[in-house]
C-alpha cells in the first residue's frame, strides 16, 4: 500500500490490516478507515462511471458530501466510500451509471 | 427506526460542536452529539500545524492536540454527553419537535431533542474548469484526510490552486509527508493567506504564481497535467497558455457554510460575502430566528477554528440557559470579550463587518 512512513509530525495508528474485494481483486486495506482509502493506498482512482457521459468519478470531498466516490458495497448501490468503514471481507465493486437495488427473493414482485 | 430523547442535540462534533457540548454539558444538561465523521473533531483532527491567536484558544498547540483536549473535556462529564459518529441529520420537523438522522447507509433515527445546535461547519468550494470532475482534481480538505488522518500518499506531483491560508498549509504539509508540489496558483495579485505560511513554503522552493489560474485539467479517466494560464485586472488571459504535468490537482478556493439544515428549518437568513455564504441571523447567545435553535462555527461564516470554539461555548451556554440551567455567571461577557480579541485589528476587519450584518437585539424586525 501507498502509505506514508515517515512524518515529522504525525504518528499513524492504523487499524487491522484485512483483505477485502475490489472488482473480484483481493486486496489489503485497514479495518476502520474508510473504503475510499484503502482503495486509493492500493493506486485505484475510478470507483464509478457516470450515467450519461460515462465519465470516471472517484475521490473527491472526503467528508460525505460531494457524490463522487459512490460504490457498490456488499450488493448496495450508492455507498458513500468516503466515510464508509472497511470491514474484512467487504465486497466493493466500481459502479456503472445509477447502480441497481437487488431486491430479494421475498421482497421481489 | 430507533427513537431517542435528549435535551441537547449538538449537530456536528467539531471544534464548535464539541465546544458547545463542554458548555451546556457543565451547566448539567444531557448532550447528545452527532457527527457524520468516523470521529470527532471536525477539521482540528486533520491540522498538524501549530494555531495562532491566544492562549485561551490553544495559540501554539497543533490542531489534531486541540481535537484531543476537547474530546478529553467533554469525556469528563460521562454519560451526560453520548456521542453518535457516522450519523448524518436529515432534517428537523418542528411540529412534532423530531429531527431524523442517519447511522451509516441503512440505519434510521428519530430524535426528540428539547433544544438544538446547529455546528455543521463548512464545505469546499469548486471552481469550474473543463475537466474538474475526473479522478486526481481533489479539494484541499480531501487531500488532508488521505494524508494526515489516515496515512496514504494523496499523489506524485500536486498542483495546488489558491494561495490563502488552507492552500499553502496544505502545500506545506503535502511536502512533510513526502509529496512534490508543482506550484500554488493564485489568482487574485496578492496571497491571500499569513506571511509566515507561505514563507514557509517558499523556503523550500515552491513556486508561489499570483494572478494564474487553471484553464482545464489534462487527462482522459485521470488526471495527467493542467493547461495553466496568467491573469491581467480584469482576469482575461495575458500571453500564451503553458502546461504543467501532474498527477493530482488540489482545490484550495475557499468554504462555504453547511447551511441546508439551517434552511430547511426556515431559519432567518442573509447572504453575507465576508461570511462566505448564506448565514442565519443569530442573537448574542447564538440563537437563530427559532427559538428551539442555536449554531456556531463555520456555520455561522467562515472563520479560524478559535472563533469556532469560542462561538460554541456561547451557543451551549445559551441553549442550557434556555433550559432553565444554571450557567457560568458571567460566561456570555467572557466569552465575547476572547471573541472580540480575536477579531481585532486589520485581520479581522472583514469578519466583524460581516457579523454585524447579521447579529440581531431582537427579532422583531428582521425580515
Amino acid at each position: 500500500m501507498d502509505l506514508i512512513n515517515s512524518h515529522p509530525v504525525l504518528e499513524f495508528s492504523h487499524g487491522e490490516r484485512v483483505s477485502f474485494s475490489f472488482d473480484g481483486r483481493s486486496m489489503d486495506g485497514f479495518e476502520g478507515a474508510p473504503i475510499a482509502m484503502a482503495l486509493h493506498a492500493n493506486g485505484l482512482r475510478i470507483y464509478r462511471r457516470t450515467p450519461k457521459m460515462r465519465r470516471a468519478r472517484g475521490f473527491f470531498c472526503a467528508i460525505g458530501k460531494c457524490s463522487s466516490c459512490f460504490m457498490v458495497v456488499d450488493g448496495v448501490p450508492n455507498v458513500r466510500t468516503c466515510v464508509t468503514p472497511l470491514k474484512r471481507g467487504m465486497n466493493v465493486e466500481t459502479q456503472e451509471g445509477h447502480g441497481s437495488i437487488k431486491l430479494t427473493p421475498d421482497e421481489a414482485v | 427506526m430507533r427513537e431517542l430523547k435528549t435535551d441537547i442535540l449538538v449537530i456536528g462534533g467539531g471544534p464548535a460542536g464539541l465546544s458547545a457540548a463542554a458548555a451546556a454539558a457543565r451547566a448539567g444538561a444531557e448532550v447528545t452529539i452527532a457527527e457524520s465523521d468516523l470521529h470527532l473533531g471536525g477539521q482540528l483532527v486533520k491540522q498538524s500545524h501549530k494555531f495562532f491567536g491566544s492562549k485561551e484558544e490553544y495559540a501554539g498547540i497543533r490542531g489534531f492536540e486541540i481535537a484531543k483536549i476537547l474530546k478529553d473535556e467533554i469525556a469528563q462529564y460521562g454519560s451526560r454527553v453520548s456521542t453518535m459518529l457516522n450519523t448524518t441529520v436529515s432534517g428537523y420537523y418542528g411540529d412534532e419537535g423530531v429531527v431524523t438522522a442517519m447511522t451509516g447507509e441503512e440505519e434510521y433515527l428519530r430524535i426528540a431533542p428539547k433544544r438544538i445546535v446547529i455546528t455543521s461547519g463548512a464545505q469546499e468550494r469548486l471552481i469550474p474548469f473543463p475537466n474538474n470532475d475526473i479522478p486526481g482534481v481533489y479539494g484541499a480538505g480531501a487531500v488532508q484526510t488521505l494524508m494526515n488522518v489516515y496515512g496514504v500518499v494523496p499523489g506524485k506531483r500536486v498542483l495546488m490552486i489558491g494561495a490563502g491560508n488552507i492552500g499553502l498549509i496544505v502545500s506545506y504539509q503535502l511536502m512533510q509527508a513526502g509529496v512534490e508540489v508543482v506550484a500554488i496558483l493564485e489568482a487574485m495579485p496578492k496571497i491571500g493567506g499569513y506571511w509566515v505560511h507561505a514563507a514557509k513554503v517558499r523556503r523550500l522552493g515552491v513556486p508561489i504564481l499570483l494572478r494564474h489560474s487553471i484553464k482545464r485539467a489534462l487527462g482522459g479517466d485521470l488526471v495527467t497535467g493542467a493547461e495553466i494560464l496568467e491573469l491581467d485586472d480584469n482576469f482575461s488571459q495575458v500571453g500564451e497558455t503553458e502546461t504543467v504535468e501532474c498527477d493530482t490537482i488540489c482545490l484550495a478556493v475557499g468554504l462555504t457554510p453547511t447551511n441546508e439544515l439551517l434552511w430547511q428549518v426556515g431559519c432567518k437568513m442573509k447572504y453575507v460575502p465576508f461570511l462566505c455564504g448564506h448565514v442565519p441571523f443569530r442573537d448574542k447567545e447564538m440563537r437563530t430566528s427559532n427559538e428551539k435553535i442555536w449554531m456556531a462555527g463555520d456555520v455561522s461564516g467562515i472563520e479560524e477554528a478559535s472563533a469556532a470554539m469560542i462561538e460554541g461555548r456561547l451557543a451551549g451556554l445559551g441553549a442550557a440557559k434556555s433550559l432553565g440551567l444554571n450557567i457560568e455567571p458571567g460566561g456570555f461577557e467572557k466569552y465575547w470579550s476572547r471573541l472580540n480579541s480575536l477579531r481585532a485589528g486589520e485581520v479581522g476587519e472583514k469578519i466583524r463587518v460581516g457579523v454585524s450584518a447579521v447579529v440581531v437585539d431582537g427579532w422583531a424586525d428582521v425580515q
